[in-house]
């Protein structure tokens, strides 16, 4: 528990920052619907229309005209991709800081074990992605209510799992590569997070690529899939759940026996 | 019982030398001296100890218990200071010093502020905004606090002022007093002369000799000073040959009746033959001719 609440408190800054931008975007992206709305009546003819450009978003899928699906897109790209570079640079820095930092000498030399150390670091990436979801549902619900728009709620709950999810995954995934190096790593951990939102794009251009789906969590938040379907795409989830738990593994394996220099 | 003792110890990084066959003991109650240049060891041989980085092979126990198998039953008894001190930037000293106690399951609030005074040590002051020196303070404050059974210090004094330095080695022999190991890496010999009862050299991963401060000193060998001439005699045994002005000091650890007789003969105004200081036994324990000095 001491280590817990340590990890909040050396992430409180990095948190507080980041929700409160992802949380502001997304706010303001639902207060300009109105407007896009009376101005363009009904777009999604246009965006349905740019070919690959539409399919590279999903947005030939989706009807602007309405607010969840104006909303699948916008909150794809703020949440999903907000999220997955906060929950990146959480992961990749959990356990490389304390020996980029040189703390990690000061830390372990203290009657706790590697597995305590990792297990608490990883509770406190999960709960600050936690805590930026529950903001960034709050700001969701007070804004979609100040604009009067009444989406159905389990399609906006799904929406928002989804992205949980996709969160949870990028964070574990690079929690795992944070074991193997003991500098900052940021870059990596941006990348991933990079990589992964362009193989998605990859897959929507081509269906040859269509298989790069099953390695990006994107692919299982497509806005467009999930309020099609109703739900979360359980073959694209699954691959996504074995590689949050193949991190985590990684994590608890590697770090638990490495030499700290 | 030892506090610390380690069976053929070995340590690679890869294929680079870390340490190599290290058998070392310290007795408890001990003031034990680990000395060595830079690279030699010290630093793998006490993060082993800590169990920061695993052995290759050979074994090592403190209190008689595994460094591997045991540690967390090891740990507490242990307070450590690193030769880095690196904290958390963003935390004030206190917060540090109050994080270490609760890791520890203890609390060390009075000995803790007995040490801060003793050290001077600003605790509300943020680590970021710390010199070296007072960082130092912070690290010896957690090592402290929790009255170990034994203190693993590894270069504790680098970057600390004359008096501080002073204050800190009062502490540790009023520690080492009431019946705390003291196991320390220096590079600071005339600390290790003065303080420590027991010193072992390291060099190139391997250790070259563990004894009581005392025998280090007694090592048949005599530094031989010289006036009058120009050169020295010609003899065996002869090493580290100096000219200070007028005067010739070499160290010599052939038998005493050929130094006389070689003497005898030169027009000497002035002779001095006298055990070589620690600082100079050490010195040759540090260079490459070092393991025949004995």
């Amino acid at each position: 528990m001491i280590l817990f609440k340590h990890e909040l408190r050396q992430g409180r800054n990095t948190l507080l920052i980041w929700s409160g931008v992802i949380a502001f975007m997304l706010g303001i992206c639902i207060f300009i619907y109105p407007e896009m709305k009376d101005q363009m009546g009904d777009i999604s003819g246009v965006f349905a229309d740019m070919g690959g450009f539409s399919a590279a978003f999903g947005m030939d899928q989706l009807n602007f005209g309405e607010f969840i699906g104006f909303f699948g897109v916008e909150c794809g790209n703020v949440l999903g991709l907000g999220g997955a570079f906060f929950a990146a640079l959480l992961g990749i820095s959990a356990l490389a800081k304390e020996e980029k930092e040189q703390t990690a000498e000061f830390l372990l030399t203290h009657p706790v074990t590697r597995e305590n150390v990792v297990l608490h670091k990883l509770c406190a990436v999960l709960a600050q992605i936690a805590i930026l979801n529950l903001l960034a549902i709050c700001i969701t619900a007070v804004s979609i209510l100040m604009i009067k728009e009444s989406p159905e709620a389990k399609t906006l709950a799904w929406l928002f799992l989804a992205y949980f999810i996709l969160q949870i995954e990028t964070a574990s995934i690079c929690f795992g590569m944070s074991a193997f190096i003991s500098q900052g790593g940021l870059g990596i951990g941006l990348g991933m997070a990079a990589l992964f939102y362009f193989l998605n794009i990859i897959a929507n251009l081509t269906e040859q690529a269509e298989f790069l789906k099953y390695i990006t969590p994107f692919g299982y938040t497509e806005g467009a899939d999930i309020i099609a379907k109703g739900s979360i795409d359980v073959k694209y989830l699954s691959v996504g759940l074995v590689l949050t738990a193949v991190g985590i593994a990684a994590a608890f394996y590697w770090y638990c026996r490495k030499d700290i220099v | 019982m030892h506090a610390i003792k380690t069976v053929s110890l070995t340590k690679y990084y890869g294929q680079s030398r870390g340490i190599i066959d290290l058998n070392l003991s310290v007795d408890e109650g001990d003031f034990f001296g680990f000395i060595g240049p830079n690279g030699a060891g010290k630093s793998t041989t006490i993060r082993t100890l800590m169990g920061l980085i695993a052995p290759s092979s050979g074994t090592a126990e403190i209190f008689g218990l595994d460094i591997v198998k045991q540690k967390q039953e090891i740990l507490p008894s242990i307070g450590y200071m690193p030769s880095e001190a690196s904290f958390y930037r963003n935390m004030r000293a206190g917060e540090i010093i109050r994080l270490s106690a609760s890791l520890r399951h203890k609390n060390c609030r009075r000995e803790a502020k007995r040490l801060c005074r003793r050290l001077a040590l600003d605790t509300e002051k943020k680590i970021g905004e710390l010199s070296l020196g007072n960082r130092k303070k912070v690290s010896i404050v957690c090592a402290l606090q929790h009255k170990p059974a034994l203190c693993v210090l590894d270069e504790p004094t680098s970057g600390l002022d004359p008096l501080i330095q002073r204050e800190f080695y009062a502490i540790l022999e009023e520690r080492n007093a009431e019946g705390t190991t003291i196991f320390l890496s220096s590079h600071v010999l005339s600390e290790i002369e003065r303080y420590c009862r027991h010193a072992a050299v390291i060099r190139q991963g391997k250790l070259l000799i563990s004894d009581s401060l005392e025998n280090l000193g007694h090592t048949g060998t005599k530094k031989v000073t010289i006036r009058g001439v120009d050169a020295p005699p010609a003899l065996e045994h002869m090493k580290d040959i100096r000219k200070n002005g007028d005067a010739i000091s070499f160290l010599y650890n052939g038998t005493p009746d050929i130094l006389l007789k070689a003497l005898a003969y030169l027009p000497l105004t002035d002779v001095d033959i006298s055990e070589p200081d620690l600082e100079e036994v050490f010195m040759h324990y540090y260079s490459e001719e070092g393991k025949n000095f004995t």
